[in-house]
Order: structure tokens, then C-alpha cells, then sequence
């Protein structure tokens, strides 16, 4: 009776908050519309278009050559990724193979982008669960990397390194010096992000068994890259379709069953060391040869429809391309990874607390543009 | 698989299916709006299959239709499919939802209702993702136009 009581006085009520579109935890302008009973979430919905720029339409009216500078617009942080992801599919459409020099360097500096990628997401992980200090030194690294983009491509964010054909200058003199030097450098500071938040106490009871993902949901939700293989769904693209240079390396892909927050963040780890990998394969043994396979000024694919998959830093990037023969294609769709990983975050933090919310949404890696494109 | 080897399982359906691999890289099944579901449920359960991965779901404007395509992996057997379906009624165009067979397909019919107008059977959460809920027309259909904001070259 007196519990009965009790339970009447401390009854509760369900509500509405907004999180974000300026959430710092968000990492943009991602809005969640929760539901919550106290602090218990009992549904997430997602709202988008903060930052959608309707890149697909956009895509209708430009030729390819132009189409490549818009892809970078979407996941910034794997910017040269998703411009090769275009050139392939342009290339493939032309039917047009491009050098082993060309493969091999769009390889290594689509893993030093996965480094700085992840680099990002680590300091940044730390920052959203709390730990302020992970970010200065996962930002110290990072300078090395986009200090060798600025060399060599020009610019230390949006690349725009790839063009259809291969590249659109050669590597710098200094270039495999430099990615040395780097990977000398982070090879002995790696285990320091290890000793300094991976085996830290608050970090593990923030992730471990948080925002719990099986495999079957993994697959049926489409969410790939490190969400994916952190449930044990194997979908790395560069091992399933490889693409580039992909073929000749070897790498071991990332695979944990736990499919809970560390789970992502120690395939993340994994990863980093695995890039090193396969850059020190391939930084001696840059081959000779044309870097620029000629294409005509006006690319005109043929009638047809093409599809390439490549492995961004956050998951499976597909690109969609169908021509009518003409200038211009008559519709490009990207199947950006962070669009359908999103999609899973509503059926795996429900139940769960505020916080537990921020610490899955850290462990997923959003980058808003990618989602709204 | 081969192309030809999933083309013989998929026409023991019974469902009288057109295939074609013209102008693309994968087997092509073109499916009757009506069959969608069935077809696509068979295509995730049949033990020779088992398409359990979508990739990508793309909304589609073919000029006089409208339709969807899907891609589709198997991860156990490696192989892969594209399924279309197409639509000719413009002023209200309805497909089933296949957002019940892979889940991650409820996210991605609602991109395709916000841009081409598009509605889904059996949807949870049929809205406008990205543009507002006010917003007039379906700007990635071709006849869509927008003198404001739209470049014309």
C-alpha cells in the first residue's frame, strides 16, 4: 500500500527535448528529437537538413571533372576517399585503366586520411566522454598529416587530389620522406593514445556494453565501417571489392563481436595500425609511370549505369552514377555510410541514459555533412 | 554465383520476371510494383540467396516513370543483384515498403519521398527528412523547377 503510494507521488512523465542542432556532442548541426521518461530515452528521432546542399542535384548540372569537387563537401574527413570513390566510377565508366603509379599513391594517401580521420574521432571521443586532453594530442599527430597534404595535394582538408584519369599533379620531392618520418613518429605515440584512454577506468564503464549492436542488425540496417565490424559484420570494402591498390597489400580487417561502444573504438585503434601497415608496403615501392591517364576535356560517359564502392573512414561509400551519354549524368546518388548508420542509433539507445546516448554517438563518428549531403 | 545461376533461381519464383545486364555491371531484375514485396522477401529468405544487405536504395526519375532501384549483397554467398521498379503514375506515385525485409531501407524511402514524392505502403515514419515539411514540389524530379534557387545552364 505505502509502495503504491509512493509510486503515485513519483510519477513520472514523458517529454520532449531537443538535442541540438548545436549540441556540442553532435559534432554539427545534428538535431535529435527526444523522447525521455526522466532519463531514460525512449525514442530518438533524428532531424535533418541543417546542412543539406542537395549535392546530388547539384551533381545533374556539372560535368565529372566538377562533380569531384563537391564530393569532398560531404565526409570532410575522408575527403580524398570520396573523390577517388568518383573518379573510379568515371573511370570505370570511360573504361580506362589508370597506372600502377596512380593506384599506389591514391592508396597511401587514402590511409593517411583514414589516420587523420580517426586521429580526429579519437581526440574527440575523449572530449565528448569528458577527457579534454586526448584532443591536444590527438590534434599534435594530426598536424604531421595534414602538413604532408598541404605539400602535396595543396590544401589540408578538401583535397581535390583525385581528377578522372589519376592525379592532377605528382607527388612532392619531400612525400615518401615525410609519410616516413610520420610513421616513425606515430608508431611510438599510438600506444600512448592506448596507455592514456583505453585502459582508463571511466572511459571503459562509459563504453563497455553501451549501445549494444548485433551483427544481424548491423547488416540489416546497412551500418558499415567501424559501427559494422565492430558487431563482426565483415564489410570492409577494401577486402570484399578491392579497389586501387588494395589488392597487392596486406591487412588484416578490424573485427570485433562485441558490437558495443569499445568495441567500435578498439576497431578503430586497430585500423590506425593496420593503415600504417599498409603504407610501409607500399612507400618504398612507389612505381614509375604516368600519373595522368589523358581523358577528353569534356568527359561524355557512355549510356549506362555505374557503381563503385570504396571504404571511407566511417563506413561503405557507394557511388551511383547513370548517363545518358550526354555532358552532364542524369543522376548521381551517394550512399553516404553516416546516413545509414544513423539509422541504427534510434533502435540501440533506447532504454538507455542521456549520457549513454552522447558516449554511442561519440563511438559512431557523425560527420553531419556526409548525412545530409 | 553466376548471373545466369541466380537468374534460374530467381524465375523459379513463378513471378515471369524481366532480366537484363545491358549497360550495367550486375544482373538487373525488373520487378511489377505489385510483386515488389513478395519478390523482395524471396530474395532475402531463399536459402540460395539470402540478399541480406541493401547498400544503396536510389530514387529514380526515368523521364516518364518513377521507381526505385535496389542493391543488393548477399554477405554469406557474395553475390549481388539490382532490383528495379518503376511507376508511371506521377501525380501519386505508391510502392511497397521494404523497409520491414531490411531495416535500413526506412531511412533511405524517406530521402527518396522528400526528393521524388514517392510514397511507401507500410512505412512507420513517412515525412519530409531533409526539406521542410512545407516545402512545395520534388526537387530531383526532372521536371521540377525552381527559378529562385535553381541554376540553369
Amino acid at each position: 500500500m505505502v509502495e503504491k503510494e509512493i509510486e503515485n507521488k513519483m510519477k513520472t512523465e514523458e517529454y520532449f527535448v531537443n538535442m541540438g542542432p548545436q549540441h556540442p556532442a553532435a559534432h554539427g548541426v545534428l538535431r535529435l528529437l527526444l523522447t525521455i521518461d526522466g532519463e531514460i530515452i525512449k525514442n530518438v528521432d533524428p532531424d535533418l537538413g541543417y546542412i543539406h546542399r542537395s549535392i546530388e542535384k547539384m551533381c545533374e548540372r556539372d560535368s565529372y571533372q566538377q562533380i569531384v569537387h563537391l564530393t569532398d563537401r560531404m565526409d570532410y574527413l575522408s575527403s580524398h576517399i570520396n573523390n577517388e570513390a568518383v573518379c573510379l566510377a568515371v573511370e570505370k565508366g570511360l573504361d580506362i585503366e589508370v597506372s600502377d603509379r596512380v593506384k599506389v599513391i591514391r592508396t597511401i594517401v587514402s590511409e593517411l586520411t583514414r589516420l587523420a580521420s580517426h586521429q580526429l574521432w579519437w581526440g574527440v571521443i575523449g572530449m565528448d566522454l569528458g577527457a579534454l586532453t586526448t584532443y591536444f594530442y590527438a590534434f599534435r599527430d594530426r598536424e604531421y598529416i595534414n602538413d604532408i597534404f598541404e605539400e602535396t595535394c595543396g590544401a589540408r582538408l578538401t583535397m581535390n587530389y583525385n581528377i578522372p584519369g589519376g592525379l592532377m599533379f605528382d607527388i612532392h620531392p619531400n612525400f615518401v620522406n615525410r609519410v616516413k618520418e610520420f610513421l616513425v613518429h606515430f608508431k611510438t605515440k599510438l600506444p600512448e593514445y592506448d596507455r592514456l584512454l583505453t585502459g582508463n577506468v571511466i572511459f571503459q564503464k562509459r563504453t563497455k556494453g553501451v549501445g549494444v549492436l548485433t551483427k544481424e542488425d548491423a547488416i540489416s540496417y546497412g551500418a558499415t565501417g567501424p559501427v559494422g565490424r565492430g558487431s563482426g559484420f565483415a564489410c570492409d570494402v577494401r577486402k570484399t571489392h578491392p579497389y586501387s591498390a588494395y589488392d597487392r597489400v596486406e591487412f588484416k580487417e578490424a573485427l570485433f563481436t562485441e558490437g558495443d561502444s569499445l568495441a567500435r573504438y578498439k576497431v578503430r585503434i586497430m585500423e590506425m595500425w593496420e593503415s600504417m601497415s599498409i603504407i610501409d608496403q607500399l612507400i618504398d615501392n612507389i612505381p614509375e609511370g604516368d600519373i595522368k591517364t589523358p581523358t577528353k576535356a569534356v568527359i561524355k560517359l557512355p549510356k549506362g549505369e555505374f557503381y563503385q564502392r570504396v571504404e571511407a573512414a566511417r563506413g561503405e561509400l557507394g557511388v551511383y552514377i547513370n548517363s545518358t551519354g550526354t555532358k552532364n549524368p542524369y543522376r548521381v546518388k551517394f550512399r553516404s555510410s553516416g546516413f545509414s548508420n544513423l539509422s541504427v542509433l534510434n533502435h540501440i539507445t533506447k532504454g538507455a541514459k542521456i549520457a549513454d546516448l552522447v558516449a554511442t554517438m561519440a563511438s559512431f563518428d557523425f560527420v553531419i555533412p556526409d548525412i545530409d549531403r | 554465383m553466376k548471373n545466369e545461376d541466380l537468374q534460374n533461381i530467381i524465375n523459379g519464383f513463378g513471378k515471369n520476371l524481366e532480366f537484363t545486364t545491358e549497360e550495367s555491371e550486375f544482373l538487373n531484375v525488373i520487378v511489377p510494383k505489385e510483386q515488389l514485396h513478395e519478390v523482395c522477401e524471396q530474395l532475402k529468405t531463399n536459402p540460395d540467396l539470402k540478399f541480406d544487405y541493401l547498400y544503396c536504395l536510389t530514387g529514380m526519375d526515368w523521364g516518364s516513370d518513377l521507381g526505385v532501384i535496389y542493391h543488393l549483397e548477399s554477405t554469406e554467398l557474395k553475390h549481388l543483384i539490382v532490383v528495379k521498379v518503376k511507376t508511371d503514375d506521377r501525380e501519386n506515385p505508391t510502392l511497397d515498403s521494404v523497409c520491414d525485409i531490411w531495416r535500413t531501407a526506412e531511412f533511405h524511402e524517406m530521402e527518396v519521398y522528400d526528393f521524388f514524392g514517392i510514397k511507401f505502403n507500410n512505412h512507420p515514419n513517412l515525412k519530409r527528412l531533409f526539406l521542410t515539411p512545407d516545402w512545395d514540389g520534388w526537387p530531383l524530379r526532372k521536371d521540377y523547377v525552381d527559378e529562385a534557387n535553381m541554376i540553369i545552364k
